[in-house]
């Protein structure tokens, strides 16, 4: 077994250590999609897109070129680049507060359109940098600071099921995964996978990435382990949704 | 096989929308996002026929907000990229626009200007003024082509890809529904045969190299953390704007010397104006006319000193009074008063203005000879 390098190669060393708190999912999803730009050898290709959010703090966090954008439109920014340039790689990294509502027609979207892009999305069950309101993906009865006596699933609804919505809606040539910072090794293999579909040209890629938020879900570190690994899933699952190799079968 | 659509002068005889689609041809633009509105639609129309024998390309998003910041996306790629709207759209787009104007990112967009406010008519106004000068959560730092006629639309579109990518501004080419929709001749031509040349584009993000190896990475962003740093980067926009403005700055002015009334207005209305002054002036009265063509930056400076020299002003405009605040802006400390013919959302005839200003002239208020 080979030992993971402690950083990325394309991980910016001068904007490190980084900005998110202590803790934080944000960091492990990032050291995933670094490494597995690093396996795929393609730091010369990819534009990164950071969401507004707690995301924005990644906007130097590669050696990569990376551009800040508005909450929720992360997505069609990389698209409309990936349209005009397609031997660009196109990633949208963005939270669930930016892709699942003020984004989601946008995410929606693209997915139908099967555009070339690949679109991260950070499930932290709650709005980050806003200070902890309620999401489309806080769990039933999750207090938040919009939500003071938990999640009323009458009134607001069900979690949002991102990567099931996608894997619905798009065409056979997409790819939509859940993974979770809790197993990088998978997450990893997920985020090179949905890199190596746009770079293939097929379509569309999707992963959500469960991820952890201990300041605003005032956890401490084994709280905050056990609400990701076991509160989390039991909503989330974890797995590929569509996979294009799939495409002869579902046909 | 990709053509050359557009060779040599033509003299052709068309709606508006089409001239736009032809003069983005002509201005080498690679690629338009768009959402449907009216008066805008046939824009996307004839670019969709035309682009792909050009080698161009179109996408249709799912709203303005994407139109405007899959706009974004193609000029961060470094393509000649546009988009055009109306109304309710206009509206959405402020927001991709703000980005822009803080990221110093040479988007261009199309106005048809329909009535409002709301969804209104989809017919015409003069109503998106404000919107188009300074929408958006900032300090209107964008150009503003006002076109009156359909050489206009084919000369002014292709100018603001060029002033787009000249000074890195957002801009705006703020047309109507009457000039998308009438047809009327003019002449198109292939910029270089009048010796227009198109400021070369280069990509923002994705240049040649590893980052980080080759070269430093683009990193671009529009969060601050401090006043202080914000301060910074605006005043420094603001700065270059200033800087820009007397370039970038265009108006038209006749029969002005003498004048002791001068009718301002902009867009299609001025050619109602126009139309008054003569007739004034054949009556004998001395009735000037000015006509703002950037309404940003806006000709200040020049419309101050005629104005001082005058009795009398009267804006004309197809709303209730955004060109005159731009105006009442522009020449703040000139005692000359300022008369009004607004009709928001309404076309003006040039009857119409003789008669407004026979009607002040009768009043006695001004003791114009
Ligand atoms: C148009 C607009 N509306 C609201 C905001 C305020 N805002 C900034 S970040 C944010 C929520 C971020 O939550 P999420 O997308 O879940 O990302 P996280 O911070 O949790 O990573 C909101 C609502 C904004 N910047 N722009
Ligand atoms: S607020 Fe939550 S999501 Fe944002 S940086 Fe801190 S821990 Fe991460």
């Amino acid at each position: 077994m080979s030992v993971e390098p402690k950083m990325p190669k394309c991980w910016r060393k001068e904007s490190k250590p980084h900005k998110f708190c202590p803790g934080c999912g944000h960091g492990l999803a990032l050291k995933a999609l670094g490494m597995a730009i690093d396996e795929l050898g393609i730091q010369d290709k990819v534009v990164f897109g950071c969401d507004i959010g707690c995301s924005l703090l990644a906007w130097d966090f590669f050696d990569v070129d990376i551009v800040q954008t508005h909450h929720g439109r992360t997505t069609p920014v990389i698209t409309g680049l990936k349209r005009a340039n397609p031997d660009l790689i196109g990633i949208a990294y963005m939270g669930d507060g930016g892709g699942y509502a003020i984004g989601s027609q946008h995410l929606v979207n693209a997915a139908t359109r099967n555009e070339k892009i690949t679109a991260i999305l950070v499930n932290n069950t709650n709005y980050g940098m806003t200070g902890g309101q309620m999401a489309p993906t806080t769990l039933p009865n999750q207090k938040t600071e919009t939500s003071p006596y938990g999640r009323s699933i009458e009134e607001t609804g069900y979690p949002t099921q991102g990567p099931e919505m996608v894997a619905a809606i798009a065409r056979d040539e997409a790819y939509a995964a859940r993974g979770t910072v809790a197993n990088m090794r998978q997450l990893k293999g997920f985020f090179k996978k949905a890199l190596q579909n746009q770079i293939d040209g097929n379509g569309f890629s999707f992963v959500e990435v469960l991820s952890t938020c201990p300041t605003n879900w005032r956890t401490d570190a084994k709280g905050t382990w056990k609400y990701l690994e076991e509160e989390m899933t039991k909503f989330f699952k974890v797995g590929e949704f569509k996979t294009p190799a799939a495409k002869g079968e579902q046909s | 096989m990709i053509k050359n659509l557009l060779q040599g002068e033509k003299k052709v005889f068309m709606t508006g929308n089409e001239v736009i689609a032809w003069a983005a041809i002509a201005a080498k633009a690679d690629i338009m996002y768009g959402y449907p509105i009216t008066p805008q639609n046939e824009i996307m129309h004839y670019w969709t026929r035309m682009a792909p024998k050009a080698g161009k390309k179109f996408l249709q998003t799912e709203d303005e907000l994407s139109a405007g910041f899959t706009t974004i996306g193609g000029v961060l790629a470094g393509k000649r990229a546009f988009t055009g709207t109306a109304g309710p759209g206009n509206t959405l787009m402020q927001e991709p626009v703000s980005m822009a104007e803080m990221m110093r990112l040479p988007m261009v967009i199309v106005i048809q200007q329909r009535g409002g406010p709301s969804t209104a008519t989809v017919i015409y106004s003069q109503q998106e003024t404000n919107l188009t000068c300074y929408g958006g959560n900032g300090e209107g730092l964008r150009v503003v082509y006002s076109t009156a006629t359909h050489q206009d639309l084919f000369d002014y579109t292709i100018k603001a890809f060029n002033t787009a990518w000249k000074y890195r501004f957002p801009t705006f080419v703020l047309a109507d529904g009457y000039q998308a929709k009438m047809r009327e001749s003019l002449t198109m031509y292939d910029p270089k045969d009048r010796g227009i040349d198109m400021v070369p584009v280069e990509p923002i993000l994705g240049k040649p190299g590893v980052p980080g190896i080759d070269r430093s990475p683009t990193h671009i962003r529009n969060t601050y953390n401090t006043e202080e740093e914000l301060y910074d980067v605006i005043m420094s926009i603001a700065q270059d704007y200033e800087k820009f403005a007397p370039e970038i700055i265009e108006y038209d002015e006749q029969n002005i010397n003498d004048a002791e009334i001068i009718i301002i207005s902009h867009g299609v209305v001025s050619r109602a104006a126009y139309g008054a002054m003569l007739e004034l002036r054949e009556q004998g009265y001395k009735v000037g006319y000015f006509r703002p063509i950037t309404l940003r930056p806006f000709p200040a400076k020049q419309l101050f000193n005629r104005a001082r020299q005058a009795k009398m002003l009267i804006v004309v405009e197809s709303a209730l009074g955004q060109l005159a605040k731009l105006v009442k802006d522009a020449i703040y400390g000139c005692a000359t008063p300022i008369e009004n013919l607004s009709k928001p959302g309404v076309g003006i005839i040039s009857e119409e203005i003789v008669e407004r200003v026979k009607t002040l002239l009768k009043g006695g208020h001004f003791n114009v000879s």
